[in-house]
């Protein structure tokens, strides 16, 4: 996530564009693997009193290398009647919209990929061109359960998507930018009833925004009050069921890094970003602390996305719908109104 | 430009318009979903054939016999005590309770009957087996409903029933114990106690159960209302145990038609919910495991002393006769039938499993729901497929 | 509605079960140990003891066998193979008749085929044959299974003794013979 403008002086064009795509590609897959090894792996398995894996490296922590070795040796089946193109791309497709969404995140003063004023726009408009991916992937099977957890995810992430939206566009209003960085500078030098000690992150101000968008985020993700798109107990597991091997792997990482370039997103907007109160956001430093303290709150907000994913059972598909429509939406819109006067009003 | 005859017109409105009436009455085909028989949610090898309308089951089969393994014909091959380890793999999460029956029946036709202590020892053992059975049913409704946790829950808390059931029996599953006029060994010491305290534990795991799962709004969403079954309807399809009491019926074998066991001597209450849906039946079966752990705390504390086996020759040769025995198993009512003509062997025995009778309503119950509630009605009739197929 | 939702009481069950697997010495001792608070143990470093009745394998007393069938007879799945003939010992006392006696020449147990229902143990009149606890005997060829009378009377040693019977019981405690 580190840029390199300010570290390393500075470098040509095309310099900037390998490092950067060095750095999204860590990004992605260093959170997806901290976050199946710290969440799924082990405090998952605490919470069913078990340990989960420890052979492999001391507590197990190399397990995921050999996870990631199994799926690569492991047959690329192709069900027959497939749509071959179609069943092969949509992993891709699905990864891509991951690697995309990451882009907006800031890490630091200067450790950002791209700095757009409209990243927040940016950031939702791509977040749903996985859904593209999953209902290839539910087509493309040519299996029943398959289209039908397609057309599940389907109905679920368009419905979602629109709390998703209308939780930020709160965010939005309060910090007046769509600029991923602007909004964390306009967090860290926020008060709070003057008092400017921990600057204002917005989840003070936006807690009902910050609420619906962990749920909708739940649901985007299609994790567990809302996986019936996944769900295993009865589509076996839905658009993925036919996948085996690499693209399945592919599927598992999206999966993970989505979960944690929401996260990323959810910190930014609302836990205030990689700023740390009382050190100067425009310090150098914080080109190296910030993305940890970034990967610190991803952790802290996956953990609870995979919280609620192990302790609750799922929604059916129209109770899942009702709750977008008729709970969530209205909120986030009052939400957005308050929000509005109270701009105007202040 | 081209001249069109008012003939070409009105073909042309006329093909427009049963376009229009088409688009508007197309039927979309249906699907046939063809759930097992290798499917997660089936727990074994049942197959139910669902034709969708959309996400709506117009109608379902369910298809048995995948796992079909011929007990009945088996046992006439087989000596009585041989049949003992044979039934035991019936349903074979509460295995103790499916050698009960048989049991049962041999000893009513050789007219023996087994001493008080091996009564209340093998009454203790009949619920622990019921714990066992019903507790892995909590975690798996959950689990079917997508709640993992639960699960792990079951299997870490039935894990002590599991080994008390080994200390005294020697098996964890298959514990081939009953034999006729009474059991094979006599509890262990320091078996007491220790059942005591995985009672304890079980009952610390029925609480968790129920803020965990049962308290949830969303499992009350899932379940209430789903799969309801009307008492008439339930008793005309042979619905035994929780299933048929969680619809309103107040019918326990073991209070009704105790036979061979002891729980008319224990203080003790049979559950029963008026709603008759899917959070009835695991609301009905989470007050059994608990009431089970008190009545086993009941029989361990009034365990009479004394033999645990009858004057039994050690050639069991069971004269001829026919004799029914049921009783009230984890699963509902099983019954042995057993006819026998004065052989080694009994000469035809007839098995009826809770299970097989309990999947039958499925048919009937599945109309017009959606594919979800397919897997929590299931999941809520609780059967086991070496239950169904034997 | 509850006071306190559902949810959030779910919530609770499964973050204590966290808190107590990662913190199984309570709040007196805040150090991470969740290898002492998992419920599971980590087998092949770590092995649970099985009950001392636990039907894990048949061990043989091979002295006490007379080859006299009735446990192959009984198999419920007829695993176990017998063989053996007749011959001649010597006179327990000086100057008498020498005695007939069974020897075993094959006392084979498939393992592929057994069902461990332990009606072999209990018909044996002569007690020659007892329940091991030990379970460790898996083969990666399923023919390598059939385990002969040496192989038997090798888990002999494994036995454990008899354990006493709780208040009230009227049942004889059994012996293991001495190896």
């Amino acid at each position: 996530m580190i840029d390199a403008t300010l570290l390393f002086g500075e470098l040509a064009y095309w310099q900037q564009t390998s490092l950067r795509v060095v750095g999204g590609l860590t990004a992605v897959l260093l959170i997806a693997g901290t976050l199946v090894y710290v969440h799924l792996f082990k405090l998952v398995s605490f919470m069913q009193s078990r340990l989960g894996p420890m052979e492999a490296g001391p507590f197990g922590s190399l397990q995921l290398l050999a996870e990631v070795g199994k799926f690569l040796q492991k047959e690329d089946i192709f069900p027959r009647k497939a749509d071959k193109f179609v069943f092969a791309a949509a992993p891709f497709v699905v990864l891509m919209s991951t690697f995309l969404l990451v882009v907006v995140v800031p890490g630091g003063p200067d450790a950002w990929f791209i700095d757009s004023d409209i990243g927040v726009y940016l950031a939702m408009a791509v977040s749903s061109i996985s859904v593209i991916g999953i209902l290839m992937a539910g087509w493309g099977s040519a299996s029943k359960y398959s289209l039908l957890g397609g057309l599940r995810a389907t109905g679920q992430l368009i419905a979602y998507e629109l709390p998703l939206i209308l939780a930020v566009v709160g965010v939005v209003i309060q910090a007046g930018t769509m600029n991923m960085q602007l909004i964390v500078y306009a967090q860290a030098d926020g008060a709070i009833f003057g008092w400017g000690g921990i600057g204002n992150p917005y989840i003070l101000t936006q807690g009902v925004g910050f609420l619906l968008f962990m749920i909708a985020m739940q649901a985007e993700l299609t994790q567990t009050p809302f996986d019936m798109p996944i769900a295993e107990s009865e589509l076996v597991t839905g658009y993925m069921t036919e996948y085996s091997g690499m693209r399945f792997l592919l599927f598992f990482i999206g999966e993970f890094a989505t979960a944690g370039v929401f996260s990323a997103i959810a910190a930014v907007l609302f836990l205030g970003g990689w700023y740390i109160p009382g050190i100067d956001p425009d310090d150098n430093i914080m080109n190296v602390l910030g993305p940890i303290v970034m990967l610190t709150k991803i952790v802290g907000l996956t953990f609870l996305v995979f919280w609620f994913r192990f302790t609750f059972p799922r929604f059916r598909e129209d109770q899942l719908q009702k709750l977008a429509w008729k709970v969530l939406i209205p909120l986030a819109l009052a939400n957005i109104m308050v929000t509005g006067i109270l701009k105007v009003a202040f | 430009m081209t001249a069109i005859s008012d003939r070409e017109k009105l073909s042309y409105i006329a093909a427009q318009a049963a376009d229009a009436r088409l688009n508007l009455e197309l039927e979309t085909e249906g699907m046939t979903l063809n759930l097992g028989p290798q499917h997660p949610a089936t727990h074994g090898t049942l197959r139910i054939i669902a034709k969708l309308d959309g996400e709506q089951v117009i109608s379902a089969e369910p298809v048995m016999g995948y796992m079909h393994r011929g007990y009945e014909k088996l046992a006439e091959v087989r000596t009585y005590p041989q049949v003992t380890a044979l039934v035991n793999r019936i349903d074979w999460v509460g295995s103790f309770a499916n050698e009960v029956p048989f049991i049962l029946a041999a000893e009513k036709l050789m007219e023996v009957e087994a001493p008080p202590r091996a009564q209340w020892i093998r009454t203790t053992l009949f619920e622990m087996s019921r714990v066992a059975n019903i507790s892995l049913f909590l975690g798996d409704m959950a689990l079917q409903l997508g709640a993992t946790t639960p699960a792990f829950f079951a299997f870490r808390d039935r894990e002590h029933v599991l080994n008390q059931i080994e200390a005294v029996t020697g098996g964890r599953f298959h514990p081939n114990f009953d034999r006729i006029g009474g059991l094979k060994d006599d509890l262990p010491a320091g078996w007491i106690t220790e059942t005591k305290r995985a009672m304890r534990k079980m009952r610390q795991f029925c609480e968790e159960m129920e803020q965990l799962v049962l308290g949830n709004e969303i499992f009350a969403a899932r379940s209430r209302g789903i799969g309801v079954i009307p008492a008439d309807i339930g008793l005309s399809y042979g619905l035994s145990g929780a299933n048929i009491r969680s619809s309103g019926v107040d019918w326990d074998s073991r209070r009704d038609n105790p036979c061979g066991l002891v729980h008319s001597e224990l203080d003790w209450k049979v559950w029963t919910h008026p709603d008759g849906d899917s959070f009835a039946r695991f609301w009905v079966r989470l007050q059994e495991v608990r009431e089970s752990t008190k009545m086993i705390d009941q029989l361990l504390d009034g365990l009479p002393s004394g033999p645990i086996m009858a004057k039994v020759p050690r050639i069991i040769k069971v004269p001829a006769g026919e004799a029914y025995v049921e009783t009230e198993n984890p699963l509902g009512v099983m019954g042995y039938y057993v006819i026998s003509k004065g052989d080694l062997v009994p000469y035809r025995v007839k098995i009826r499993s809770a299970s097989f009778s309990n999947i039958s309503i499925t048919p009937w119950l599945l109309q017009g729901v959606y594919v979800p509630d397919i897997i929590t009605i299931l999941a809520s009739l609780y059967f086991i497929l070496g239950d169904i197929d034997r | 509605m509850a006071l306190v939702p559902g949810l959030i009481k779910g919530l609770g069950v499964t973050g204590g079960t966290l808190l107590r697997t990662v913190f199984p010495d309570g709040w007196k001792k805040p150090i991470p140990n969740p290898v002492k608070g998992a419920e599971t143990v980590q087998y092949p470093h770590e092995k649970e003891a099985p009950p001392p009745r636990a039907r894990g394998v048949i061990a043989l007393h091979e002295e006490n066998c007379t080859a006299c069938m009735l446990c192959a007879r009984e198999c419920p799945d007829w695993c176990i193979y017998i063989e053996g003939h007749k011959e001649k010992a010597p006179p327990r006392r000086a100057g008498g008749k020498p005695r007939q006696v069974n020897a075993l020449d094959r006392f084979d147990i498939d393992y592929a085929l057994c069902m461990y229902c332990g009606i072999c143990v209990d018909v044996c009149p002569f007690e020659a044959l007892f329940w091991s606890p030990e379970y460790e005997f898996s083969e990666p060829r399923i023919a390598d299974l059939l385990h002969d009378k040496s192989r038997l009377a090798e888990w002999m040693e494994t036995v454990p003794e008899f354990e006493p019977y709780e208040a009230g019981s009227e049942a004889k405690i059994k012996t293991v013979p001495p190896t």
